[in-house]
């Protein structure tokens, strides 16, 4: 069984979506030139989500990959909730109020976002009454808070963060009259999910991390050469601060079963998440909420498993990690992509891939035979294996298929070898999650001559 | 590199043994010339008949020739070294596999003398022959393959179609499991191309050219529109004819001067590839193999292999002229030989272990319709150029070097060149942007299938008519004619052609129905075809001049009524057609006249040089003017005479009349009854504001009569089926009207001296030496046979006679029709003898289609019941057309 390469392309290609900012008067006066995305599925269904949005209401823009695990359904209720979350933690008060007054009095709303979605990415319409009800609740705070200070980005994503953690928890323990809902409320929050959130605004960019995707920036150099500056941590056994952090939360006596073979009490790989309350509930509530639940939540082994050494809950958190980053000329591009990306490919090649793409010069240095003593045969060889590198750049469109291209099927010489790719895609499901993980990947790109225009203005 | 230039070092020592090289550069080594040092340089003569610009190989063949022919006191400037641009890195194989004939006869001319320059000269030319063998990787290039063999055994040049197995008794590296077979030419030659422009030079200065080296030539300056000098950069000298052979650069050194003049040519970047030898080094006899399907060429060379080719994606260069880089500073660029290097190791998978010497990249200039420039301009007179070799400079060299210098000799060559002419192009094909779009395509096309009725994909859209935008709209498939589009037929809604691609055949093409169906409206209704394009003059005077002039210069009688159309040709001295046309008088002064397109820039020079130097008579082109609407068909009358309420049937409007008159709305519609088919109808000549009016009245008003548009493969299949013979196709300058049954059209008793009156006289006396013929294939399947193109060599009775010039499916006849000319070869000594209409009519003719002969039916004269019978104005010359 062999996939030709159209067959490979139509696999890669299926999901990839591109965004890009219009221009106004032949100006783009945004710092965002657009954005390709593109998951491949590993799981049967995806467990991967991704979101991208403007902010209407505010300036700047949101991107984000969601990693579901146990399930897509919390990844899924992230991946449509949490940008309406921090839109409406970045709005002034006035504008709350003006939203408030207008769902009070049934007028038209002021349209908070506006997404860049592909056909796939589709929105529960059944919640959608659910999720309203709870962001209200959540503005209506927000407007009793009245602080009247500006809001602050990375406190906005923090509080967005927590508190949409804090929705899905409260709505599973509460339940819903209606039983479809009632069991998508109790899925979303026994299912987990990691997210990884960038917020472009101008020269300021903010990416907020739970768990273990991951934002990279790509910059390029003065010699034109790319390199790879991280914009986020992995919150998982191999981050030291975090292992560190989750010990401190708990008693001495845990210590050791608190991570066990690289996972939370043994369970676990991301050390932060949304959603997995089986992580956060006492054991009573999980109990009463389990046996009160719906006869496919009493079935179902998983949920009414009880992690080993569960003694002082909560061991999880939705809290994001927020990095700042100042824009510079240099920084041309952001990846946004799960795990998946990151367990095949180191950030620096990466980083190369992208900017070698985006550029459209591949460093590829010329041949020159010189001196040296070079066969038909060798140069031939050589030329090939160039030409390869070079022609799998003039297949895609979409510089986050690119990059799933190389991920999946690049050999040790690190070109894209079709035979293995072939392989790669046509692995039967069951087998599929072995070889490779779900992957998503957005790649936002920049404009430099905005974010130059901008620096030198201050 | 520094191997080759040890080589040439050695190379040039013979020029101490003569003394018109003492103290010119022996002494300095090669790279010193760089230096501020140049000690011995000899001045240059303030005067001389003839200065040439170029030491390679073209500029170093025409000193050749014309010192040969007797002109002595010429000047050859080389900026740099002889033969050290172009030429020093060719590849240096002669080869005379060419499509067309006239390119054919230059490599065949050239070959013999390179055979033969050693012994002349004492310089060593390196000349062996090797022969040449074209492989063929399909059917189709194996056809194309028997065309071109079939027109070099009628040359006389020795040629075979072999199978694989032979080709690899030829050559033991090569690979043959996919061919299909291959063509085998044994006379073919390898030589070095920077020794044999040197023994041209040695043989030229021998014969008292001067050649100054490392001498720039800034411009030429021009007095009255005639070369009187030449500026260099070191000093002046003053000039009657200047010869431009700077090959790549003769386009920037046409446009140096005051006087623009344009040479349309573009350089490509060319990359061959050279090796160390072999371990058992190649000989030195092994063949040239060219592999057109893998765009490749490879030859032996000291022992290892020299290959090249042309890829699918050129690199153009010195697009914005030569300031860029030298030409020896080039880069190699081995991701771009990628594909032809593959296609080298699939041809010979054995050099895989080969070493390699060196990647060369050489540019190469192309020409934008892949054939060569030579002539002289028609701005600057005595302002010569031969350049835009198209990567064969080796192989034409010799031959294009004699051309021109019979052209400059004699006033013309001993062959017709038009296809090569210099004023086949205008201004406006000498745009850098088109030129660097075309050079794009045509480089490619060297190695593609060379199928009929191609048109070139670049460059387009330049000249169209108001009417494009509709037509196109009602499906027209477009061809170029001279930068203007015209349509080839138009394609039925709903109905698909194939892709261009695809389209390429030797055989019944896709659009066979489509033609078939214009052509049946044109019998038996009525179609419009846009004839725009065609080339238009209005010539007045204040006093009889206008006349005057005509007369001397056309062969018929204009001398006719105001009203009247006359068709007469345009005769050189040897009474050759120079041109075709048809000429209305549109008053007593003042004449319109008509030519085929690409006559805009040939007609207008040849018209000029003999108008007389007055003020009293004006030459105005008015191509641009004018929308030609062509009615062709029986209801044509109809149609007409209902948009413009008169009565437009023959007794009112015959045949061959020309009137202003109102169609639809439109005022000032000059009508005549003229068609180029032979079929009833009018041409509308219409100032292009009126343009879409008049074509939407002619549509509306013809809906009742079945009107439709048509396109150009209609009209070529109307006119081919009526033995109308085209200028440029059929007619030349070295046919007379008495070879082609036009002597109707000339009026030797007209009362005054025309030119070529004298030869057309000697050969109404003498008889004429070839006979223009038309032939129905008999045995053709026009569905499985292959389908004659033009060029294809007539046999009589087993004979080699001549070879046709066009053809065309005749829908009425169900047959296929070629045009040719007839020649009589005695059997034994080979001369030409006089073609007597017996000749014609007790031969039994056939036509050799790629290798197949097919018999054939010869006629001297139309079917004359093809004609529609009208009556017409000149009832004497129609009969005397149609009389047998």
């Amino acid at each position: 069984f062999y996939l030709t390469p159209p067959q490979v392309n139509s696999i890669l290609k299926a999901n990839e979506y591109s965004f890009k900012v219009p221009e106004f008067d032949g100006k783009n006066v945004s710092s965002v030139l657009g954005f390709d995305s593109n998951q491949l599925p590993a799981n049967a269904p995806i467990e991967d989500r991704r979101s991208a949005a403007t902010c209407l209401q505010t300036r700047g823009m949101l991107l984000g990959v969601f990693d579901g695990h146990a399930g897509c359904a919390c990844a899924q209720a992230v991946s449509e909730r949490l940008f309406y979350y921090i839109a409406v933690s970045l709005l002034p008060h006035e504008t709350l109020l003006e939203i408030e007054n207008a769902v009070e009095s049934g007028r038209a709303l002021l349209p908070i976002l506006q997404w860049h979605k592909h056909p796939n990415d589709y929105f529960s319409k059944e919640a959608s009454k659910l999720y309203f009800n709870s962001l209200r609740t959540y503005w209506q705070e927000l407007i009793d808070l009245n602080s009247g200070e500006t809001t602050d980005v990375k406190e906005a994503l923090i509080n967005a963060f927590k508190r949409l953690d804090n929705d899905i928890s409260l709505e599973a323990q509460v339940g819903d009259p209606n039983s479809f809902l009632n069991y998508l409320v109790l899925r979303v929050a026994f299912s987990g999910a990691t997210a990884c959130v960038a917020h472009v605004d101008g020269v300021d960019l903010h990416v907020a991390n739970t768990g273990d995707s991951r934002a990279m920036l790509g910059v390029q150099e003065e010699d034109g050469s790319w390199s790879a500056v991280n914009l986020s941590y992995d919150h998982n056994a191999q981050n030291e601060h975090e292992v560190e952090r989750v010990k401190m939360e708990h008693p001495k006596s845990e210590e050791k079963s608190l991570v066990k073979q690289d996972r939370l009490l043994g369970l676990l790989m991301p050390f932060r998440a949304f959603g997995d309350v089986k992580f956060k509930w006492s054991i009573e509530l999980q109990k009463r909420v389990v046996e009160s639940g719906p006869d496919q939540l009493n079935d179902n082994e998983y949920t009414k498993f009880i992690p080993p050494n569960y003694h002082t809950p909560p061991y999880l958190t939705a809290e994001p990690e927020v990095i700042y980053h100042r824009l510079r000329p240099q920084d041309k591009f952001l990846v946004l992509a799960t795990d998946g990306l990151w367990e095949t490919m180191h950030r620096q090649d990466v980083a190369r891939i992208v900017g070698e793409y985006l550029t459209g010069v591949h460093h590829q240095q010329p041949i020159a035979v010189g001196g040296y003593k070079v066969t038909l045969g060798q140069m031939h060889g050589l030329l090939t294996e160039r030409r390869a590198r070079i022609s799998s750049v003039f297949e895609d469109q979409n510089a986050a298929t690119h990059l799933i291209r190389h991920a999946v099927g690049n050999n040790e010489f690190g070109t894209v070898d079709h035979e293995r790719l072939s392989k790669m895609l046509s692995l039967p499901e069951e087998l599929a999650r072995m070889y490779r993980d779900d992957m998503t990947i957005i790649v936002v790109q920049f404009n430099s001559h905005v974010i130059g225009a901008c620096q030198s203005e201050e | 590199a520094a191997e080759m230039f040890l080589r040439l070092l050695s190379d040039v020592r013979w020029r101490g043994a003569h003394p018109n090289w003492r103290g010119l550069g022996v002494t300095c080594s090669w790279r010193s010339t760089s230096g501020a040092a140049e000690p011995h340089l000899l001045p240059l003569p303030a005067q001389a008949q003839v200065v040439i610009c170029g030491g390679g190989i073209m500029g170093t063949s025409v000193a050749y020739h014309l010192s040969k022919m007797g002109w002595k006191d010429i000047v050859l400037l080389e900026q740099g070294r002889l033969a050290a641009g172009t030429t020093r890195f060719c590849a240096g194989i002669v080869s005379t596999a060419r499509h067309m004939s006239i390119e054919l006869k230059m490599a065949d001319y050239s070959n013999k003398l390179y055979q033969q320059l050693e012994q002349e000269t004492g310089v060593n030319t390196g000349y062996v022959k090797t022969g040449s063998v074209s492989l063929a990787q399909t059917q189709d290039r194996l056809i194309s393959l028997r065309r071109i063999a079939a027109s070099l055994r009628v040359m006389g040049i020795p040629c075979e179609i072999i199978t694989p197995k032979q080709v690899a008794q030829l050559h033991p590296l090569i690979n043959i499991h996919d061919l299909v077979g291959a063509m085998y030419v044994p006379e073919d030659a390898l030589v070095s191309s920077a020794n044999v422009s040197l023994a041209l030079a040695t043989a030229a200065s021998r014969n008292g050219v001067q050649i100054h080296e490392r001498t720039s030539v800034s411009h030429v300056s021009v007095q009255k529109g005639h070369v009187a000098g030449v500026e260099t950069d070191r000093g002046q000298i003053r000039c009657q004819y200047f010869v431009n052979c700077a090959g790549q650069w003769a386009y920037e050194l046409g446009h140096s001067g005051g006087e623009p003049v344009n040479i349309p040519l573009h350089a490509c970047e060319h990359f061959y590839l050279l090796t160390h030898p072999l371990k058992e080094p190649l000989a030195s006899n092994l063949p040239t193999i060219v592999d057109p399907d893998g765009r490749i060429y490879i030859r032996n060379w000291q022992g290892g292999i020299l290959s090249g080719g042309f890829e699918k994606n050129p690199k153009p260069l010195f697009t914005e002229g030569r300031n860029q880089l030298e030409i020896q500073n080039l880069q190699e660029d081995w991701d771009h030989f990628e594909p032809l290097l593959s296609a080298l190791l699939r041809r010979m998978p054995d050099l895989e272990a080969l070493q390699i010497m060196q990647l060369v990249n050489c540019p190469e200039s192309f020409t934008p319709d892949m054939r060569c420039i030579m002539g002289e301009s028609h701005t600057v007179r005595g302002y010569f150029v031969l350049a835009g070799m198209n990567s064969a400079g080796i192989s034409y060299g010799g031959g294009a070097g004699k051309y021109l210098a019979e052209w400059m000799v004699n006033g013309y060559p001993t062959e017709n060149v038009w296809p090569l002419d210099l004023k086949r192009f205008g201004a406006l094909q000498s745009s850098r942007t088109f030129l660097r779009h075309r050079v794009m395509e045509v480089m490619p096309l060297m190695c593609d299938l060379k199928v009929p009725r191609w048109d070139f994909q670049t460059g387009r859209q330049l000249r169209t008519s108001p009417l494009y935008d509709r037509l196109d709209a009602q499906g027209a498939r477009w061809m170029e004619k001279h930068g203007f589009e015209r349509v080839k037929y138009f394609v039925p809604p709903g109905k698909d052609l194939l892709d261009l691609d695809q389209s390429k055949t030797f055989y019944k093409p896709d659009w066979f129905d489509i033609v078939g169906s214009e052509v049946k409206c044109c019998k038996e209704a009525v179609c419009v075809i846009d004839m725009s394009s065609f080339t238009k003059f209005e010539i007045s005077s204040t006093g009889d001049q206008a006349l005057e002039t005509l007369q001397y210069l056309f062969s018929n009688d204009l001398d006719v009524p105001v009203g009247h159309v006359v068709h007469t040709g345009m005769l050189n001295e040897k009474g050759g057609y120079e041109n075709d046309c048809s000429i209305a008088r549109l008053s007593k002064r003042s004449f319109f006249m008509i030519s085929p397109t690409d006559q805009q820039v040939h007609c207008w020079a040849w018209m000029k040089n003999r108008l007389p130097d007055d003020n009293s008579l004006t030459l105005e082109d008015v191509t641009w003017k004018y929308t030609a609407l062509n009615l062709i068909g029986p209801r044509a009358v109809d149609v007409l005479s209902e948009l413009s309420y008169a009565p437009m049937t023959a007794e009112h409007f015959p045949s061959l009349f020309c009137k202003e008159m109102s169609v639809g709305y439109a005022n000032g519609i000059r009508v005549m009854s003229i068609t180029h088919t032979g079929e009833p109808g009018f041409v509308l000549y219409i100032p292009i504001e009126y343009a879409l009016h008049v074509y939407n009245e002619v549509m509306n008003m013809g809906q009742k009569y079945g009107i439709r548009n048509a396109g150009y493969y209609a009209l070529r299949s109307l006119r081919i089926e009526k033995f109308f013979a085209f200028w440029g196709q059929d007619l030349d300058a070295f046919t007379t009207p008495m070879e082609c049954g036009r002597e109707f059209q000339v009026k030797l008793e007209k009362g005054m001296q025309f030119v070529g009156q004298e030869a057309l006289l000697e050969q109404k006396q003498n008889g004429v030496y070839k006979r223009f013929t038309m032939f129905i294939l008999e045995d053709h399947d026009t569905d499985t046979d292959l389908w004659p193109w033009w060029g294809e060599p007539i046999y009589r009775n087993g004979h080699y006679v001549g070879k046709t010039t066009s053809s065309a499916y005749s829908y009425t006849l169900e047959r296929h029709v070629c045009l040719g000319f007839v020649h009589h070869f005695d059997e034994k000594t080979g001369e030409e003898l006089v073609v007597t209409t017996d000749f014609i009519n007790q031969g039994e003719f056939e036509i050799d289609i790629a290798g197949q002969r097919f018999q054939a039916k010869a006629k001297l004269y139309p079917f004359s019941s093809l004609f529609t019978q009208r009556r017409r104005k000149d009832e004497v010359e129609l009969s005397g057309y149609q009389r047998e």
